[in-house]
């Protein structure tokens, strides 16, 4: 006799394979997963030489995650603090620990992030490999510009400490690696003073993209922080639509009438959580045109400014736990590319009319223009110009006819794509965009893979 | 403030606890067998804010070491009023099917290992007039099932000693608090395929260190797991014998 619900309370022996998935939910796949208990303890490897990958929090979007017939290390595991200094804002911890973990600890102590995503729930381990950028790119570049040291685990047993003068080589190929170098066990990051928990933020609402860049260029001397919201669901006149972003950390005297009334949802700790996935996208053509329509409205006035806790101006996304639940059981991709300065205005246009002709995308359209600080990896994304980020539920091929066509635009002004959105891009389109891939290729582990890795490699 | 002795320092669930306590400005003595480990544990907690962190290192099975550790321990912190204990190993039970030597030495660390700190502590505490001794056992304690009764056995031991403790002591002042975890996600289960019924450390910590503050006495940890226990510990013998748990 066999009572199965209660062998599948795990009273059975186990079986060996976990399914993963990234924030895209596009790919299911099931892997062996490997314990980290010790930042010390030799790297775990499967056996019949099967590769690895490490996997922090899960919040790549696409396969630079995912390393489908292999072994993935549980990097988030290596989440322990090592050294804080409060004197000088030097950071030292395992390469597991969340950035919200760090902010917790390091915010009422007077001291930020240099560099933060849109999300705080990556690791530092993350965060590295793929150099990820925030809303300060013009003046403070990406998270690798603000990496004093990192010790990198490699398969064959070596440790090496990197920085940008030991191994400088080992640092630069780390950095934006995404993951492939060896397993980051630790890392150092200096951090930037802060005298309050509080931004001074405006926001102003633009009719094109042309006022993007105006706005832009105009913001950058005196703003920390800027990002631009952009509308894609429109043609014709609404087309490029949107409110621009402006900000720095608030001075330690502030004109109090600035201040909120009441705490705004957001500042407290993120609990609410998206409770299932619903059967199929809440993301569709009539909610986007609906949603797009009250958001760009939503301010009376053009110009908006407030002073806000910093958690709801970083991260408002992370207010709504699982919040990628909401593009139904499919999944849904990420698109961000960055076009070179020249052809910005042009490019961006054409990107824009492209995908709101598609009549696809969703409100989580955002434009940056990336500054001039040069990104130390030899696989980093950021690289001056204009970047664009939209989400797209996954209707299947018409959604990939869509991409190519995209593709094709960034080709052709010689752009590239984030390999931490993506999912699906072409051997060729990464190795134009990322030159120096073949070069990054001799600092790969032998141990080391991903599925992204492998697709974007294949010879034709 | 508290000031508390943890054995077992690094597993999952204790060093979860410890980053709770160690919030709230808390004193810790935390003892486990790995000197590494014991010292990346040591570093987080002082980082994350804790008070005074001591640190030994500490072998359960040398029984002989457990009245000094619980000294040192009580003399670095500069008195002694919690002690968390939750050192223990995931045992082979096929191993220990075959291999008699192999498993009396798990019931050792699961089992009389704890009764000989649970002792020493329960002593001291008594002398003071007060304390909190917070032990972990686990779900598996509360009914042999073939799949892990090695393990399972050792946990029933702690149950059954720190029942008796409590009844005992609880005039004394001193509370004894169990803990009955059901699956944890932590380091040593990585490997295994982790399903609905699995908790996050985090929230292990949370039930734990409550448990403590408002002096429960057997904590199921998720809660849920009261009620499975409930059913498994009812089902009669001639059924039990033919399922496969």
């Amino acid at each position: 006799m066999r009572c199965t619900w209660l062998s599948d309370i795990g009273m059975s022996p186990a079986t060996p394979a976990r399914v993963f998935t990234s924030w895209g939910r596009v790919q299911h796949v099931a892997h062996t997963a490997l314990g980290l208990p010790s930042r010390h303890g030799a790297l775990p490897l499967p056996g019949g030489g099967a590769s690895v990958l490490p996997f922090g929090n899960g919040r790549s979007y696409g396969d630079s995650n995912l390393n489908p017939g292999g072994a993935l290390l549980l990097a988030g595991q290596l989440d322990r603090f090592i050294d804080f200094d409060p004197q000088t804002g030097l950071l030292r911890c395992e390469a597991g620990v969340l950035l919200s973990t760090i902010l917790r600890l390091v915010v009422p102590q007077g001291w930020f992030l240099p560099v933060t995503p849109g999300t705080q729930f990556v690791t530092v381990g993350g965060a590295i490999a793929n150099d990820v950028h925030g809303k300060n790119h013009h003046a403070a570049g990406s998270f690798g510009n603000h990496v004093t040291q990192l010790e990198l685990l490699r398969s064959d047993g070596t440790r090496r400490v990197c920085s940008p003068t030991q191994h400088p080589d080992w640092f630069a190929a780390t950095v934006g690696g995404l993951g492939l170098t060896g397993l980051i066990t630790w890392a150092e990051i200096q951090l930037r003073r802060v005298v309050n928990p509080y931004m001074d933020t405006e926001t102003i609402r633009f009719d094109s993209p042309e006022a993007f860049f105006e706005l832009s260029q105009a913001s950058e001397r005196d703003h920390e922080y800027t990002v631009a919201w952009i509308d894609c669901a429109f043609t014709g006149q609404r087309l490029g639509r949107g409110l621009f972003s402006r900000a720095n950390h608030a001075p330690v005297a502030m004109d109090l009438s600035l201040l909120p009334r009441s705490l705004p949802s957001g500042v407290a700790e993120p609990s609410r959580r998206v409770p299932f996935t619903p059967p199929i996208s809440l993301i569709n053509t009539l909610s986007l045109k609906a949603f797009n329509t009250l958001y760009f409205h939503k301010q009376r006035t053009p110009v908006v400014r407030a002073v806000q806790h910093y958690r709801p101006f970083f991260y408002p996304l992370d207010a709504l736990l699982e919040w990628n639940r909401i593009y139904g059981p499919r999944g849904f991709h990420q698109y961000q590319c960055v076009i070179p300065p020249d052809d910005a205005l042009v490019v961006t246009r054409r990107l824009l009319h492209t995908i709101a002709h598609s009549g696809q995308g969703s409100f989580l359209a955002v434009l940056k223009q990336f500054g001039a600080p040069a990104s130390l990896g030899m696989l980093s994304f950021p690289q001056p110009g204009t970047t664009l980020a939209l989400d797209f539920p996954n209707v299947g091929p018409r959604l990939h006819r869509l991409f190519d066509e995209l593709d094709r635009i960034v080709l052709a002004a010689g752009g590239r794509l984030y390999p931490a959105k993506d999912g699906r891009m072409g051997a060729a389109l990464f190795q134009a965009g990322y030159p120096r891939w073949r070069e990054f290729a001799n600092y790969v582990d032998p141990r080391f893979s991903s599925g992204l890795w492998r697709r974007v490699t294949e010879t034709s | 403030m508290r000031k508390i002795l943890i054995v077992g320092a690094t597993s999952g669930m204790a060093e979860a606890c410890a980053r709770l306590w160690a919030q709230r400005g808390d004193h810790l003595f935390l003892a486990a067998r790995n000197p590494s480990q014991l010292q990346s544990v040591c570093d987080d907690l002082r980082a994350r804010g804790a008070g005074r962190v001591g640190l030994q290192v500490f072998d359960a099975n040398d029984l002989s070491a457990h009245a000094a550790l619980l000294a040192q321990a009580t003399h670095t912190l500069g008195g002694l009023d919690t002690v968390l204990i939750a050192h223990g190993t995931l045992s082979d039970q096929e191993r220990a099917q075959q291999d008699v030597a192999y498993a009396l030495q798990e019931i050792q660390t699961n089992g009389t290992s704890v009764v000989s700190l649970m002792s020493l502590a329960g002593e001291q505490f008594a002398q003071q007039g007060q304390g909190a001794i917070a032990v972990i056992s686990s779900v598996a304690g509360d009914r042999g099932r073939q799949s892990n009764y090695v393990y399972g056995s050792a946990k029933a031991l702690v149950s059954a000693f720190a029942s008796g403790m409590r009844q005992r002591l609880s005039k004394q002042g001193v509370h004894v608090i169990t803990i009955k975890p059901g699956f944890v996600s932590t380091p040593m289960t990585a490997h295994l395929k982790q399903g609905a019924l699995w908790a996050q450390p985090e929230q292990v910590a949370k039930d734990i260190t409550r448990a403590i503050d408002q002096g429960q006495r057997v904590v199921y940890t998720p809660g849920f797991w009261r009620w499975i226990m409930l059913i498994i510990r009812h089902i009669p013998e001639f059924v039990f014998v033919k399922l496969k748990l």
